[in-house]
């Protein structure tokens, strides 16, 4: 299995190959990526001197194009694949069907991969888009089990790539309006979930606020620590009680499940977290790495070395060892210190 | 300007859907109804044996039907279902997710808002595979619908204009995880809320609204107050999605601000008696949050 790691700087590219990816993902320093964050990701010669250096160490570049063209700069979008495709990227990862459709108009040869923002969660979708784009792999949404993911991979006519550590979507990526409703920015249209330039914290004697876009998202008592408040991850208030509605503040972490991924059939395992530093690059695919290379000798992974890394110091298998039971967590009976 | 009704998106009791599609039949001044179930498809086989007689009803009275697909398709039998959907010849498919599109090519079809249609490329695309009809994604500005509805002028392009927005949806169910139920095991607790379950922040400020693995505004889309610039901008058809109020009479109010018989000012008025303690919003259209009312 091909692993495959996030970089939102050069310098956390290298960190990245250095590490052991086999690949690194990555996108232009523009709303065409998912990941548009100030001060993140790559100018055109970044790119250039990023394939480079990849290429000479044997590793490949994704170059993410993975946001919805806003109507009328389409152009945007469609220089942003020609200059990746001029750059020499490996495969380009695109999420709007008209964007697929001049990849596969324009550069038939270009190796092309389905987003997890176009929302491709089963067999029949998937092969629209290898049918009518030549899609070489598509990347899978994190709402699906193992075995499900097994049966995909079995019907899909491309390969299969799924993530196995970082940030957790509980809704169906691509499909979710949550932050554009909150603060008018949105992962589709802007490339960015609950911002940061629309959070604020707020102290008072019960402790810390976190607010996005004027909406309370999460209250943490004094002695605790406040974390992000990205929207899904709040606590919120219902006639049955308060706590995480949607889910808690963990991110998600598949070491213990590659075995059965590649029992699966996987083709390839996603490193989430283009935002991050080069510390969290580093540690976490070389404990991605090792577990890996010890999985190719029949070892169990090494596991619980990447708590610092995680949302909320926790972490979740999330929807891949779904079960009845096993998604009813203690989220309902947890309720806001202050609230009353 | 056409005025359509999009489908159900709550869990009714059987006879009431029924109920309701007949009396929309009979009295709503509407060109187009969606209907089918297209957020669980747990809930199907409960509106299945009424949905022929629905969709007569409709017909007879001159509505053009159209049958929505489910919004998130996963397991083998919603694709089976969803297979069948498209197969099927004579009424129009709403496709509300790409998985349609395997068989539906090539055939004439509607675009529901689940499908992210954001530019003027994507739905050209969507056109040419046989979309006569497209809803745009809730969240998108007005700016982009013009770009859209100009590029496309054989298309009648669709706005969400009435009913709290859907935002999300989810491979887990909501309100099982809120009663503590497993999604397999539910036992429908969804049915207990016609008009979804409120969520509120930890200040009980109103927020959202959860409907099974559904999650929607709390706020409700009024852009009665666009009329106007939706016309300009050459938008063909307002979708009003039903809430737990009298729909009839909001189409009613839809249509006399679209023939001209009342002032825009007037039927928002109206549409808060009609709705009573909505919270407006038309903040999507304005490019704006979407929880925000100019």
């Amino acid at each position: 299995m091909e692993l495959i790691c996030p970089a939102g700087t050069p310098a956390a590219l290298r960190s990245a190959i250095d590490a052991g990816a086999d690949a690194v993902y990555c996108g232009f320093n523009d709303e065409t990526n998912a990941r548009n964050f100030p001060g993140l990701n790559f100018s055109r010669d970044e790119l250039r001197k990023g394939i480079a250096f990849a290429h000479s160490r044997g590793a490949r570049i994704l170059v993410a194009i993975n946001t919805f063209p806003r109507a009328s700069s389409v152009a945007l979008w469609q220089r942003a694949v020609d200059d990746a495709v001029d750059a020499g990227a490996d495969a380009l990862i695109v999420a709007d069907i008209g964007l697929m459709d001049y990849v596969a108009r324009r550069h038939p040869n270009q190796r092309l991969h389905v987003s997890v923002q176009a929302a491709a969660a089963n067999p029949d979708a998937i092969a629209f888009y290898v049918e009518t784009f030549g899609a070489r792999r598509v990347v899978l949404p994190r709402v699906l089990s193992v075995s499900e993911i097994a049966e995909i991979t079995r019907e899909a006519g491309c390969e299969t790539e799924v993530f196995v550590f970082g940030g957790l979507c509980v809704m169906a990526e691509g499909r979710c309006s949550l932050s554009s409703y909150a603060t008018g920015k949105s992962p589709n249209m802007q490339g960015v979930c609950s911002p940061a330039s629309h959070v604020a914290y707020k102290e008072t004697a019960q402790g810390t606020t976190s607010r996005l876009g004027g909406f309370t998202i999460n209250r943490f008592a004094p002695q605790e620590a406040a974390g992000y408040p990205t929207l899904c991850k709040g606590r919120f208030s219902t006639e049955h009680g308060d706590g995480y509605i949607f889910e808690d503040p963990v991110s998600l972490d598949a070491t213990t499940l590659l075995a059965g991924l590649r029992t699966a059939g996987v083709a390839a395992l996603k490193i989430e977290g283009r935002q991050r530093g080069r510390a969290y690059i580093e540690s976490v695919v070389r404990h991605f790495r090792r577990a890996l290379d010890t999985l190719v000798d029949g070892c169990e992974a090494d596991v619980g070395s990447l708590k610092p890394f995680t949302e909320g110091q926790a972490s979740t298998v999330g929807a891949y060892r779904k079960t009845c039971g096993d998604r009813l967590r203690s989220a309902m009976n947890e309720r806001s210190p202050d609230a009353t | 300007m056409q005025l359509s009704l999009g489908p159900v998106l709550y869990n009714w009791a059987p006879e009431r859907w029924r109920d309701f599609y007949f009396r929309i039949a009979d009295e709503a001044p509407v060109d187009v109804v969606s209907v089918g179930e297209i957020v669980c498809s747990k809930r199907s086989p409960f509106f299945a044996e009424h949905l022929p007689d629905v969709i007569e009803r409709l017909q007879h009275a001159g509505k053009q039907v159209l049958l929505g697909s489910l919004i998130l398709v996963s397991l083998r039998r919603e694709r089976r279902q969803t297979e069948e959907l498209c197969a099927g010849e004579g009424t129009l498919v709403e496709v509300n997710d790409l998985t349609c599109l395997k068989s539906i090519k090539g055939r004439p079809h509607a675009i529901g808002p689940f499908v992210n249609i954001y530019n003027e490329t994507s739905a050209a695309f969507h056109v040419q595979q046989g979309a006569a009809r497209i809803c745009l994604p809730p969240e998108l500005p007005i700016s982009s619908a013009a770009v859209i509805a100009a590029t496309v002028p054989e298309a009648v392009i669709e706005m969400f204009a009435f009913g709290r927005v859907p935002l999300a949806i989810s491979a887990r169910c909501y309100h099982a995880r809120l009663h503590k139920l497993s999604k397999d095991n539910c036992r429908f607790v969804c049915e207990q809320d016609p008009d979804g379950l409120a969520l509120k922040t930890l200040d009980q400020q109103d927020f959202l609204t959860i409907n099974g693995v559904q999650t929607l505004s709390h706020a409700c889309t009024n852009l009665i107050g666009e009329i106007d610039a939706l016309r300009k901008a050459g938008i063909g058809s307002l979708r009003l999605s039903p809430q737990d109020c009298d729909m009839v009479e909001v189409a009613k109010t839809f249509r006399d601000v679209l023939d001209g018989r009342r002032s825009a000012e007037g039927a928002s008025g109206r549409l808060s008696e009609l709705y009573p303690g909505a919270a407006f919003a038309n903040g999507f259209v304005r490019g704006q949050p979407g929880f925000s009312f100019a």
